[in-house]
């Protein structure tokens, strides 16, 4: 089963791409939608009949084929699945199957295209490619066959950004992506190159079960000594910073928008972007260990939850808007993984893929709906026009920005899917980091992320219609295929925090049942004193029972040795427990950020829609600095891509043409002018010349072997 | 099938030889005839050579098949592979028939080109299999000729300049080489190449017009024949002959130059510098590391900015023979694994990419990238193909360019972090120029009149790449088939080297007791 999840979209990709051409257009197209909604059922039957317990250590593998093999390097073609790989495969490909589904409606005319070009099954061939790609991804057995996919998403991804291949801009984004992940990806590489020297192996099992002893072991790399875990952790983070578009490597994920919209929902959004959260948690054991990479991990997720925030105050474009919003959430995804606690990663990972491809999928219908009009001043009022479209908007847009009830408990917390996962990840914040830079910066970002996500309601549905009357005239509802889609996705957006709250951010028990990790109750000061229950079933409701009316009476640890279980949690972790324990303000913070950013953006665009104008003009340089992106893009022309082209140039002009070609021409015509001379005056003279040379070469060996007695 | 080795080498020979004889006449159907026997030959050439791997044994580390015979002058004539040798000749066998394919359309003195193109085969594949001093080093040097013609016939406009660039270059290293060989005999009395392997060169420092040589012999042997392979491979500083040469030659004869004659460097430091003086390769190590790292960034960066297609490939060639080099002076198993691979996947990659080139050269006859832009729009199963070998040369893993990258990476990162650092910022570099590019030339809008009415492949400009397509995506999901053949060998070279390494370090450490 897991093999054909995993490739039926391979299969897809293939008969649609190279065999169109014989079962027609509109039947290619089925072929992979149809793979896809296989490999998305079979990929539900698996997370819900996985049963961690039943496997030893958590996880199970099933072998393809051979791989690489060099040395004591051997790496296979391999699934692993676990807990985390389940929840990829659900995640991946229930959303895939939706933007395929959704691509029907959504690519059925396009006018980057002429009439009678067939650009549709080369579309969905690669969204089947992208997907299997990701499926490689996800459950990768070895850091190798994790870097296949994470290339494999890289070329998907360029291909499709780049898919309006007449657009000069389009082209343009699609190598920036390419080429600004291959910088993550360099760190990537490092640092399987760092664990395969200090573990021999890079497969996880070999790699985890090494790290206990690893703790204390320095490396040198380049002009010092590290601490191997640290070094490590750190390049890998590297990756994921590149493929997570968090900030340094972040410029490439706003330009993407370029590609089609369903792209942006399906890779932009969903799978591909969080590809960099995946391998934090997937290298848990390592991460744990590594307490300098983590605190940089957490650093950085924050900032840039806070960085992209900003800049999604001010843009005009609706597909903009949305990607510096995923960028801030990919922040607050690291923040949580960074802290240590995985499953609140992966939480948010989760909910964030529902509401985030729904609005993706949503602005797609409304661009669709204005005729390829993407600028938000450009809308107004379209609530009447398309109120499906609308109301599943609203969906998304109060789950991202967290509506909920806070302080009700009944036995999970009542909200929208983004309220629940985002609370969780700023309760841990504020446990681990003792309510420091991380907390405020995720929770400024939350009054952020509210005000921009309102912003774009107000101006997208409310006011009056602006621009283009003849556009807004013709404004119309999407077909039933990008609705449903939709639906489907509103559904998760509203119910999978609920659903599973207690799975990714209940207490330690259910957490560690859930992604088979062993557990124990702790003493107060979080020491484990019993011996573990971890598989016993009846245990787990026991705990269920203690955790009634209120969280963690009973204090449980996650104890399991590194790699056994999807996650690890090193005996001194204890931010989950503590998270559940925070100050009731801190509870509160985020749903009062929430209320002020949409009081904010109520403010502005609906009740004074002429403050925005004014306030830009007022604060000239601060908006131009926001709208500019805090000018990244062009700090990193002047000072990697410009010197770049220079250097290069240098170097053939100066280097290669006058020094190296010059000095050897000048060294030549120096020495042997005779041999000039001689081509100079005969054109093939030089051929004769050297074949004269080379006979005479052999004349004289021949002659000193023959001389010293021949040859034995 | 006692003499199998030397049966597949002269195969290709006697074909030039029939077609020398028997061909009369410059008509078309004289052209299509020497055509046809040009492409039957290497297509039986490779038959043959099938059954060399065949009967070839990857567990055995050794020299096989060996056939040994009396020569002229006393001197002998041996033949033999071993895992290292074995797939480039399987490499040079497989690609010569669509070399001979990719040239179908030439009708300028079809009957010497043909003969060329096959002697240069036999002469590629002694290089290959000689098991002996005099013998290697008649057809290392012999294979220049027939490439020297090719450019110097059938190239370009500037093809005498680019032809006396390369014999300027090699003349130096092939004479240094000369001269280490008949010190080689001098020392160890034979030109046997499994005797000279296990003769142990003098490593005694000594004093040279004021310079201490540390590693004495073996240190001068080994500059000596590296100035020879360093050009072939070619290597920086030394590797400027190869853009002009590659822009000069016709496409065939680039493919055979990229494709396999690059490789003759590689396999030569793997037969004889690190085999015949390990002492000399350890102490020059760290410098040829770190000309192999300048080289990646180095042309890579001058790859960027070029504006002829043959020239940006051909620096990226010089980028990619950086990581084999690099590879092969790690000397672990996977350095130099990844090192073979590298070359035997750069021989399908370089071949196909100066294949594209080819296909729309032939059309526009300008490799100008400023001339194309927006093909994909006439071209798509050209945009296709182009694509994938674009990818498989930025080292996409799945392809088989990944693989030789990340083992000789993976190689150099256990020996020196410096290097592997600077060497892996080569990825970043090909991904920005290969894609670049591909943009400029394949993607946008198709606005350039001229382009208008530019066909896409026909059928045996398909039938060409299919093989090398399969091939690459063949081995970057297998490695095994070409890691599994050359793994002992490998395994065996790197032993034996480590074993001499510390034989004289222990001697050293007594001597200085």
């Amino acid at each position: 089963m897991e093999t054909i999840i995993l490739f039926a979209p391979l299969v897809g990709a293939i008969l649609c791409g190279f065999g169109w051409k014989l079962i027609g257009e509109k039947a290619a197209q089925w072929v992979t939608t149809s793979l896809l909604f296989l490999a998305a059922f079979l990929s539900w039957v698996v997370f819900l009949t996985l049963d961690p317990a039943a496997h030893p250590g958590g996880s199970y593998t099933v072998t393809i084929l051979r791989w690489i093999e060099s040395g004591t390097l051997s790496t296979d073609w391999a699934i692993r699945m676990d807990r985390l790989t389940a929840i990829m495969l659900i995640v991946i490909n229930t959303v895939s199957a939706l933007v395929h589904l959704y691509s029907f409606g959504y690519m059925a005319h396009d006018e980057n295209f002429k009439e009678d070009e067939s650009y549709r099954p080369r579309f969905f061939a690669y969204l089947s490619f992208f997907t299997f790609a990701m499926l490689m991804l996800v459950t990768a057995d070895n850091l190798v066959q994790m870097f296949f996919g994470w290339e494999g998403v890289g070329v998907a991804s360029y291909l499709l950004i780049g898919f309006y291949f007449r657009k000069p801009s389009a082209n343009a984004a699609a190598i920036k992506a390419f080429v600004v992940n291959r910088v993550g990806d360099f760190g990537f590489a490092l640092g399987i190159f760092a664990l395969y020297m200090v573990t021999d192996s890079i497969r996880f099992e070999d790699i985890f079960a090494a790290i206990p002893d690893l703790q204390d072991h320095t490396l040198t790399f380049l002009w010092k000594d590290w601490n191997t875990l640290n070094l490590i952790a750190f390049l890998l983070f590297v990756g994921a910073m590149g493929k997570s578009a968090q900030l340094f490597l972040h410029t490439w994920l706003p330009d993407a928008m370029e590609g089609p919209t369903p792209v942006s929902a399906l890779i932009h959004a969903a799978t591909m972007v969080t590809a960099g959260v995946f391998l934090v948690c997937r290298m848990s054991p390592l991460m744990e260990y590594a307490p300098a990479a983590t605190n940089f991990i957490v650093f950085l997720g924050a900032s840039t939850a806070f960085f992209a925030a900003t800049v999604g105050l001010v843009q005009n474009d609706i597909k903009r808007v949305i990607a510096y919003s995923t960028c801030s959430q990919l922040g607050y995804m690291f923040v949580a993984a960074g802290l240590g606690v995985y499953s609140v990663a992966m939480f948010h990972l989760l909910t964030h893929a529902f509401f985030k491809a729904m609005l993706f999928l949503g602005a797609g219908s409304v661009i669709h709906a204005m005729h390829h009009e993407q600028d938000m001043r450009n809308y107004g009022g379209l609530r009447h026009k398309i109120p499906k479209t609308f109301w599943m908007m609203m969906i998304g847009t109060l789950a991202i920005t967290g509506v909920g009830i806070p302080l009700l408990y009944v036995g999970f917390p009542i909200g929208f899917a983004g309220f629940v996962s985002k609370d969780a990840i700023i309760e841990s914040a504020y446990a681990g980091t003792a309510g420091g830079y991380a907390f405020w910066m995720l929770v400024i970002a939350a009054l952020m992320t509210s005000f921009y996500s309102w912003r774009l309601m107000f101006m997208t549905f409310y006011g009056m219609p602006r621009g283009d009357k003849h556009t807004h005239e013709h404004a119309h509802e999407s077909p039933n295929s990008m609705l449903v889609p939709l639906y489907v996705l509103a559904v998760g957006a509203v119910f999978s925090g609920m659903i599973w709250y207690g799975s990714f951010f209940g207490s330690n028990d259910k957490v560690g049942k859930f992604f088979g990790v062993t557990y124990a109750e702790a003493s107060e000061h979080g020491e484990a004193k019993t011996d573990d229950h971890g598989t016993e079933d009846d245990h787990g409701e026991d705990a269920a029972h203690a955790d009634e009316g209120g969280h963690g009476k009973a204090h449980y640890n996650l104890v399991g040795a590194p790699g056994e279980g999807a996650i690890h949690n090193s005996p001194d972790n204890h931010v989950l427990n503590e998270a559940h324990e925070v100050p009731v303000w801190v509870k509160l913070a985020p749903f009062f950020a929430m209320l002020a950013g949409l009081a904010l953006a109520y403010q502005m665009y609906i009740r004074r829609p002429d403050l925005p104008g004014k306030l830009a003009e007022q604060q000239a340089p601060l908006y131009q600095f926001l709208l500019n992106k805090w000018y990244f893009d062009e700090i990193y022309d002047v000072i990697f891509v410009k010197p770049a082209v220079a250097i290069g140039r240098i170097l053939w002009k100066q280097g290669d043409t006058r020094t190296i070609d010059g000095g050897i021409n000048g060294l030549a015509m120096g020495i042997i002018p005779f041999f000039t001379r001689l081509a100079g005056r005969a054109q093939s003279g030089y051929i004769f010349s050297y074949a004269f040379a080379m006979v005479l070469g052999i004349a004289v060996l021949l002659t000193w072997v023959t001389l010293s007695g021949g040859a034995n | 099938m006692g003499n199998i080795l030397s049966l597949t080498t002269f195969i290709p020979l006697l074909g030039a030889v029939i077609l020398a004889l028997f061909l009369r006449g410059d008509d078309a159907a004289a052209q299509r005839n020497a055509k046809w026997v040009a492409l039957l030959t290497t297509i039986t050439t490779f038959i043959a050579s099938i059954f060399i791997l065949a009967n070839f044994d990857p567990a055995n580390p050794g020299f096989q098949l060996v056939e040994e015979r009396e020569w002229l002058l006393g001197l002998q004539y041996k033949m033999g592979v071993d895992g290292i040798s074995v797939l480039f000749v399987m490499l040079t066998t497989f690609l010569m028939p669509l070399v001979i394919a990719a040239c179908w359309d030439v009708n300028d003195r079809v009957k010497e080109y043909m003969i060329a193109f096959l002697i240069l085969e036999t002469l590629m594949l002694g290089v290959f299999l000689a098991l002996d001093l005099v013998l290697f080093y008649l057809f290392f040097e012999a294979g220049l000729i027939p490439m020297f013609l090719i450019i110097g016939i059938w190239g370009g406009k500037n093809r005498i300049y680019a032809s006396f660039k390369f014999f300027l270059y090699t003349f130096l290293g092939s004479v240094l080489m000369l001269v280490a060989m008949v010190a080689m005999f001098a020392d160890a009395g034979t030109t046997d190449i499994p005797t000279l392997m296990s003769h142990p060169f003098g490593t005694e420092n000594f004093s040279l017009l004021g310079i201490q040589i540390v590693g004495g012999m073996q240190t001068l042997l080994w500059l000596a024949f590296f100035a020879s392979f360093a050009v072939k491979m070619p290597m920086w500083p030394v590797h400027t002959w190869l853009p002009d040469a590659h822009v000069q030659a016709p496409t065939a004869g680039s493919v055979v130059l990229a494709a396999i004659l690059l490789k003759m460097g590689g396999y030569g430091f793997l037969r004889f510098s690190l085999p015949m003086f390990p002492v000399g390769s350890e102490v020059m190590g760290p410098f040829v590391l770190w000309l192999s790292a300048i080289a990646i960034v180095y042309t890579s960066l001058v790859a960027l900015v070029q504006e002829d297609m043959k020239k940006l490939i051909a620096y990226s060639s010089v980028a990619h023979m950086g990581y084999v080099t690099m590879g092969i002076f790690a000397v672990n198993q996977q350095g130099v694994d990844g090192a073979i691979f590298q070359m035997i996947s750069h021989g399908f990659i370089s071949g196909a990419l100066f294949l594209c080139v080819g296909v729309i050269y032939d059309r526009m006859h300008t490799r100008e990238i400023e001339a194309y832009g927006g093909l994909v729009n006439r071209m798509p199963a050209y945009a296709l193909i182009f694509m994938f070998f674009t990818m498989a040369n930025v080292g996409l893993p799945g392809t088989s360019g990944f693989i030789g990258e990340f083992l000789t990476l993976m190689g150099i990162f256990q020996v020196n972090t410096w290097v592997a650092v600077v060497a892996t910022s080569g990825v970043i570099l090909s991904a920005a120029y290969a894609l670049w590019l591909y943009r400029r030339v394949v993607m946008g809008d198709l606005i350039k009149e001229s382009l208008k009415t530019i066909a896409d492949m026909t059928k045996r400009e398909r039938l060409i790449f299919a093989p090398l397509v399969v091939m690459t995506l063949l081995l970057g999901v297998y490695p095994a088939l070409v890691l599994d053949i050359i793994g002992p060998s490998v395994n065996a070279l790197v032993g034996n080297y480590e074993t001499a390494l510390a034989t004289f370090e222990a001697a050293t450490q007594f001597a200085s007791n």
